[in-house]
């Protein structure tokens, strides 16, 4: 049996592929930004993952440290470490900003992390671990960083020793790992202006500089200058253990808030990024929608564009059936090959995105789900137009 | 037109398997399905030369806070930061108040107890020339009285006589040695005065450099407050923290590398002089001296230095970088490759060094090969896929 639809596109191929390449771009644009969305999201869950904490200890009445800022005294995991259930807790600090690299600079989280503790990167792409005890950094592979770069942050030079990968905070941005002590005199200890003005202004305080006193301005100053705080006490519990029966004496007894992994995704993803995703969400509708409403207009011109020949069709005496297959079948057809072309167009472009796109493959699934519904709805509204045409007008025009 | 059919059917057949093929490519190198691109390497036997990092600033051994002993005004301070200065040299004086004044009044005292013990030898002389005439008379009675010239109550009025005149002379000369004493005793007070009059001169009790200039001349110093400060510039050395977790196998003796922070590329050899018996309990750190090998030019007190001590290497044991070290359900250990297969091996780690190898125990052998580098955290059912790098090495 000869096969209409095939006679039929082997006839205008040029028109059929290139439709079809044109609606897959813009299937691959609405992959993308599911993708985009997806991406958002995973964001916030491997900074949770990646972190390796099943609680997070932060200061009372804090959403910190990644929703809200949080301090807390850096001796505070000692007595977390002490409750009953916590099988390592370790200190960290979360430092948002801007590192100088050469001549360019790179929005990036520092992380200070204590090595061998929760809150280290758990795998590298390049270079080694931090083995000294200041003054080496381990970048995201998103910074630009190479090994061996110095990087200034605040007032030390950091040497890159190791690279990784997908260690981003919530909002996307990389991660650059460093020694926990570095990293609270990078985060609490102020630039020398600041220090020298404000030993000025110590000293210039009657009350703090007393004449019959003499060391006390010294120790006042020395006190002023040292940094005690860390953001946040990073907790595993031990094998076996419920992480909100651990929780909650910490919050009871130690007067500190404790985030178990469900309530830090809880506000991660509902509180944190809530708004920007549904921003995305929004827009990924509406460009759902308007690519549907495209893809079946453009099945609908297509069949319209061949009304004379379906007339002929018609006028010889071919089948109902026979007619509304062939434009089903090319509908179809043009829904796989958009489908194609949409993911592999997504594919290909996605890591030129500066921010992380996830492309999952239920999404494809179901856009691919979608796209062949949305063409065979789209095909009926053109075979009802095209089985209505009279067969006259193959004559007469 | 119907010629040209058959190539046209191949042309779209052609397009349909060059988009299919760029399809499957693209399911298999992205998204879930693709491999993880890892690196390996081969666990090899050798030994661990441990090194231990820290950071310390200069320091002078000998730092002297010259101040005076009293609260007083500063009356003039002789140098300036930076001079050099030798023991003995005067630094500051304090104003000596009355002190002068009071030396002043104890000479006149001096000069005067001098003349009171004149007077008290010229009594004592009278007294003694009374006392010989006394004794004289006094034999000449008792010879007479023997003889019977004269009556026995004349001889007892004159040795009487003799023994008031004995008594006037033990007075005089206990008076002249009074008076004498007296003299002494204001020399000794007078003495005194000067000590404390040079005491309010500050002088260097060693050889060093101004550091401080505390106070200037007309301000009122507290006892013990510094006017100056110096410091010993041979004594200068480092003070080093080491992360007490990392500390192991710290101690006296050992010999270090010094990078200055003005001169990091250049470091200098030390030795570690002293290690402190007290840690910092709140840094969780250990406090080391470090001394130089040799002085440095033009070193400053308090600059920063990164000091590194390499200790003698352990025994040889099997050796992996510690990237390859993974925490995986609780547990830290490497991931072994055999077969195109992953297998979570735990292991202990023991001496590490700087440039990132670990000696490890239990559960590896020499040549087995182990996940070093990997795009993703790793599972026991990842597809793997070996490179020789994940991502250019950089510089």
């Amino acid at each position: 049996m000869i096969s209409l639809a095939g006679r039929d596109i082997l006839h205008s191929w040029g028109k059929f592929v290139f439709t079809g390449v044109g609606l897959g771009l813009l299937i691959g644009a609405t992959l993308t930004m599911a993708g985009v969305y997806r991406g958002m999201v995973d964001d916030a869950q491997v900074l949770l993952a990646n972190s390796g904490a099943d609680i997070w200890v932060v200061q009372q009445d804090t959403l910190g440290p990644y929703a809200e800022p949080s301090s807390l005294r850096d001796d505070a995991y000692r007595a977390v470490l002490g409750m009953p259930g916590v099988a390592r807790a370790a200190n960290v600090t979360y430092l948002n900003m801007q590192v100088q690299q050469g001549d360019r600079d790179v929005r990036v989280m520092v992380v200070g992390f204590e090595p061998g503790q929760p809150g280290e990167p758990g795998y590298l792409v390049a270079g080694r671990r931090i083995t000294r005890g200041h003054y080496e950094a381990v970048a995201d592979v998103r910074t630009g960083f190479r090994l061996g770069d110095r990087i200034r942050i605040r007032r030390h030079d950091y040497t890159m020793v190791g690279l990784t990968r997908r260690m981003v905070s919530s909002g996307g941005d990389p991660m650059v790992f460093i020694p926990l002590r570095d990293a609270q005199e990078a985060q609490f200890l102020k630039d020398n202006d600041a220090i020298v003005n404000e030993r000025a202004r110590t000293a210039a305080n009657p009350s703090l500089n007393r004449p019959g006193v003499p060391g006390l301005l010294e120790a006042i100053q020395a006190s002023q200058t040292s940094s005690r705080s860390v953001n946040a006490v990073l907790v595993q519990v031990q094998p076996g253990q419920d992480a909100e029966a651990v929780a909650a004496p910490i919050r009871r007894w130690k007067h500190l808030e404790a985030y178990t992994r469900a309530q830090m995704e809880e506000i991660l993803v509902a509180k944190l990024i809530a708004t920007s995703a549904k921003q995305i969400s929004m827009f990924l509708v509406i460009l759902a929608v308007v690519s549907a409403a495209i893809v079946a207009f453009i099945i609908y011109t297509m069949t319209l564009g061949k009304i004379r020949e379906i007339a002929v069709l018609k006028l010889i005496g071919t089948r109902s059936r026979t007619i509304a297959g062939m434009i089903l079948q090319q509908a179809l057809g043009l829904g796989f090959i958009g489908f194609v072309v949409g993911k592999i167009s997504s594919a290909l472009w996605a890591p030129f995105f500066p921010k992380y796109v996830l492309l999952l493959p239920a999404d494809a699934v179901r856009s691919f789900i979608a796209v062949m519904i949305i063409c065979a709805i789209a095909s009926t509204l053109a075979i009802r137009a095209a089985l209505r045409v009279d067969p006259a007008t193959a004559i007469g025009g | 037109m119907k010629a040209n059919l058959p190539s046209r059917r191949t042309g779209l057949a052609l397009l349909g398997i060059v988009l299919l093929a760029a399809f499957l490519f693209v399911v298999a190198r992205t998204g879930p399905f693709a491999p993880t691109r890892v690196t390996v390497t081969e666990v090899k036997s050798g030994n661990v030369a441990p090194a231990l990092f820290g950071i310390g600033t200069v320091e002078a051994r000998r730092a002297y806070l010259i101040g005076p002993t009293a609260a007083g005004r500063v009356l003039r301070v002789a140098v300036d930061v930076g001079e050099a200065v030798k023991a003995g040299q005067l630094l500051a004086e304090m104003d000596p108040v009355d002190l002068d004044q009071r030396v002043g009044a104890l000479d006149a005292s001096i000069a005067r107890a001098a003349s009171a013990a004149a007077a008290a030898d010229a009594q004592r002389q009278d007294a003694l020339a009374r006392r010989e005439l006394a004794a004289l008379n006094a034999k000449r009675y008792v010879d007479l009285g023997g003889q019977k010239f004269v009556s026995p109550s004349v001889v007892e009025a004159k040795q009487q006589e003799q023994t008031s005149a004995e008594a006037a002379a033990s007075a005089a000369e206990a008076n002249l040695a009074a008076a004498r004493q007296d003299a002494t005793r204001l020399r000794a007070e007078r003495e005194g005065l000067r000590r404390q009059r040079q005491n309010i001169r500050l002088v260097a009790p060693a050889d060093g450099v101004v550091t401080a200039r505390d106070a200037e001349p007309g301000s009122t110093v507290v006892a013990g407050q510094a006017v100056v400060r110096l410091v010993d510039p041979a004594s200068l050395w480092l003070r080093v923290r080491f992360d007490q977790g990392r500390s192991a196998g710290l101690a006296a003796g050992l010999p270090a590398e010094i990078a200055l922070r003005s001169r990091p590329g250049r470091p200098l050899a030390g030795k570690v002089q002293r290690l402190e018996l007290l840690g910092d309990s709140v840094t969780e750190e250990r406090i080391a001296q470090i001394a130089f090998e040799q002085m440095p030019e033009g070193i400053a007190i308090g600059e920063l230095a990164e000091v590194t001590l390499r200790l003698p290497a352990g025994k040889a044991g099997l050796v992996l970088p510690n990237a390859s070290l993974r925490r995986h359900g609780g547990e830290t250990g490497v991931w072994v490759v055999r077969d195109g297969t992953l297998r979570f091996t735990p292991l202990r780690s023991g001496a590490a060094d700087l440039e990132g190898n670990v000696e490890v125990f239990d559960g590896l052998q020499a040549g087995d090969r182990v996940v070093v580098h990997s795009e993703a955290e790793l599972s026991a059912d990842s597809r793997i896929r070996v490179v020789d790098a994940i991502v250019g090495q950089g510089k």
